[in-house]
């Protein structure tokens, strides 16, 4: 049985205007997002990756109404969000909240950890006193690994590490059932990405949470992801259970990006896919398939018309139409020298 | 920056900021001159006048234009025997008055027009700096001398007069910096929390912009010091008999010839405190530098 979702995106698109000189119309937009289907079922955590500017942060800002999306729907716990004002996004809020990647940007410098953590208990655990709210900081400090006595010290006394802990505190404050993480560990040391990874995948246990995971880094989202989609210049081009994924990628764009994971050595020759040129301009991005023009295996008929996403097998959606291709998956080469998360996959 | 937790308790958090921002104030050596100036100046105006054998108002025809440092008159005296330090302290009184909370006012104004056209952008923040650009248009000593013509000029309307054409600056400072941090994420996060959008700007945004707030009034403070003084010198300021170092100016420019004293000791004292009250802006916009401590 398929089970519910928890948060469902229908047909989602963000653009922004460029705006050219003072007074001129706004003659063109930047695709950021550019109709993207998406379903997350409950206790689900999907990766999101793509390079930068492929509009990932943007989609999960949508979705979390942020930035409300130019068109398409968000659906929440089956409950329709997207028309829904401020007032009205008031209490998903509190089911919702939100990891950034900049942890020495995410936290106000003028306020302690105290008053950060307990800022989200204000605006929506009324009902609790002063001593309530600060117990409830310190047992969030807790939740993420740092004593209860750092509510009294402020955001520069940390390292990025614990910052990045206290900012995934104020997430978790309120008990959300869905948090979107951007970027979340790639600002930081890879030490210390592996233990902020850690976390993220006990609280996820513990608390059953929800979770959109959006990064760069492929071998991030294998350690934490249940389904991986890929995404590039605002569109999803493939979308899997993370071991099918990495197993047997359908997308061109799916390998190169699987080919720049760094794999210990095995003897085992991989061949590194280096994709030419940069991203296009998603002001005027390419006419049928986005990637064909970066595509090694791009044909004529890629250029005519869009590639919808098509299920290739259960659970396996790929906006390729070259069917004929077999992709090199990155697990071809793993060995028992290979790291924990790619025998784990 | 530090992992281990044990060292750091060594500083006590603000302390810790309030003495990298101190250190590097007391580095700046015209700022700390400036304070000590300014500091001086406020004790002898507030002070000095119960100390002075003389009241300000006592007229002495028969020792009029004494020179300073000749006989019980400390300052000399004035075309009607008054006591030049008597008066210039107590027109100190009114000058920093006025400066002060000309200051404090338009502060206010600069610093709430400024955050509300930072923080909604978009059309209310196209008029509002307009509306800034428009009083910065006027050469703000005629705007000063036109609104105190029509308004009767008692010490709390040039202070509000003052403030009205001072607010400007302050508006642009804050503006700026609004924008530049409401781009940050913790404003995100805030907005994730469903925070209002008053508690965005006055308890998120306007601490962040506190540095930048702290230097613009100090200038200003100069500014409405200066700005008193030239509205008072030329009479539409604060009338005599209540000294002001402005209208002290005023009634000795006829007597320059006999007795300049009368022009340079008042002429001094507001070159003194301006100039005190721009080292210290200066050496606090050294000291509070944004950008490093917001990192």
């Amino acid at each position: 049985m398929k089970p519910r979702p928890l948060i469902e995106a229908v047909g989602l698109a963000k653009y922004f205007p460029v705006r050219q000189g003072l007074l001129a119309r706004n003659s063109a937009v930047v695709r950021a997002v550019d109709g993207v289907d998406l379903t997350i079922a409950r206790s689900e955590v999907l990766g999101l990756v793509g390079e930068s500017g492929s509009g990932k942060s943007t989609l999960g800002r949508s979705l979390m109404m942020l930035d409300p999306p130019t068109d398409g729907q968000i659906v929440f716990d089956d409950t329709e969000i997207t028309p829904f004002s401020d007032r009205l996004l008031q209490p998903y809020r509190k089911r919702m909240q939100m990891v950034f990647q900049d942890p020495f940007s995410s936290l106000n410098p003028r306020m302690t950890v105290g008053e950060i953590l307990e800022m989200p208990l204000r605006f929506h655990a009324a009902a609790l006193d002063k001593a309530g709210r600060r117990e409830k900081a310190e047992q969030a400090l807790e939740t993420v690994g740092l004593p209860g006595q750092y509510l009294t010290r402020y955001p520069h006394e940390f390292s990025g590490g614990q910052r990045q802990r206290i900012g995934i505190a104020r997430a978790l404050i309120l008990e959300p059932e869905f948090i979107m993480a951007d970027e979340p560990v790639s600002a930081l040391d890879v030490s210390v990405q592996a233990q902020v990874l850690n976390l993220f995948a006990r609280v996820r246990q513990n608390m059953n949470l929800t979770m959109l995971f959006v990064t760069h880094d492929l071998a991030v989202v294998g350690h934490i992801a249940d389904r991986v989609a890929v995404m590039y210049l605002g569109r999803i081009v493939e979308i899997a259970p993370t071991r099918t994924l990495f197993a047997q990628p359908r997308h061109p764009y799916t390998e190169a990006l699987m080919s720049a994971i760094p794999m210990p050595d095995s003897g085992n020759r991989r061949q590194r896919i280096v994709l030419k040129g940069d991203i296009p301009s998603p002001i005027s991005p390419p006419s049928g398939c986005a990637f064909r023009t970066r595509c090694p295996y791009a044909v004529l008929e890629c250029a005519q018309a869009r590639p919808p996403l098509r299920l290739v097998e259960p659970g396996h959606q790929s906006a390729c139409i070259r069917d004929d291709l077999t992709l090199v998956s990155p697990l071809d080469a793993v060995s028992e020298a290979s790291p924990t998360w790619a025998r784990a996959i | 920056m530090t992992t281990a937790a044990a060292p750091l308790s060594v500083f006590a958090t603000p302390a810790w900021y309030q003495n990298r921002t101190l250190r590097r104030f007391m580095r700046h050596r015209l700022a700390v001159m400036g304070t000590v100036m300014i500091a001086l100046l406020i004790m002898a105006c507030v002070f000095g006048p119960y100390l002075l054998p003389y009241d300000d108002l006592k007229i002495d025809i028969r020792h009029r234009f004494a020179a300073p440092f000749t006989g019980d008159h400390y300052l000399g005296t004035d075309a009607l025997g008054r006591d030049t330090a008597a008066r210039l302290l107590n027109a100190g009184r009114i000058s920093l008055l006025v400066g002060f909370f000309a200051m404090v006012i338009s502060t206010v104004i600069g610093a709430s027009i400024g955050v509300i056209a930072g923080y909604y952008r978009g059309w209310l923040g196209a008029v509002l700096m307009r509306i800034v650009d428009a009083f910065l248009s006027f050469p703000s000593v005629f705007l000063v001398l036109v609104l105190a013509a029509f308004i009767k000029p008692n010490p709390i309307m040039i202070t509000v007069i003052i403030a009205a054409t001072s607010w400007m600056e302050i508006a642009r400072i804050v503006e700026t910096e609004i924008r530049s941090l409401r781009e940050r994420d913790f404003i995100l996060a805030a907005r994730m929390i469903g925070a209002s959008s008053r508690w965005i700007m006055f308890r998120e945004l306007v601490p962040n912009a506190i540095g930048p707030i702290i230097v613009a009034a100090t200038l200003t403070i100069a500014h409405a010091i200066l700005l008193e003084a030239y509205i008072s010198f030329l009479g539409y300021g604060i009338q005599p008999p209540l000294p002001s170092w402005g209208n002290m100016l005023n009634s000795a420019q006829q007597y320059l010839g006999k007795a300049p004293w009368l022009a340079i000791v008042p002429g001094l004292a507001i070159t003194l405190a301006v100039a005190s009250f721009n080292f210290i802006g200066d050496g606090l916009r050294d000291a509070l530098d944004g950008r490093s401590d917001l990192k």
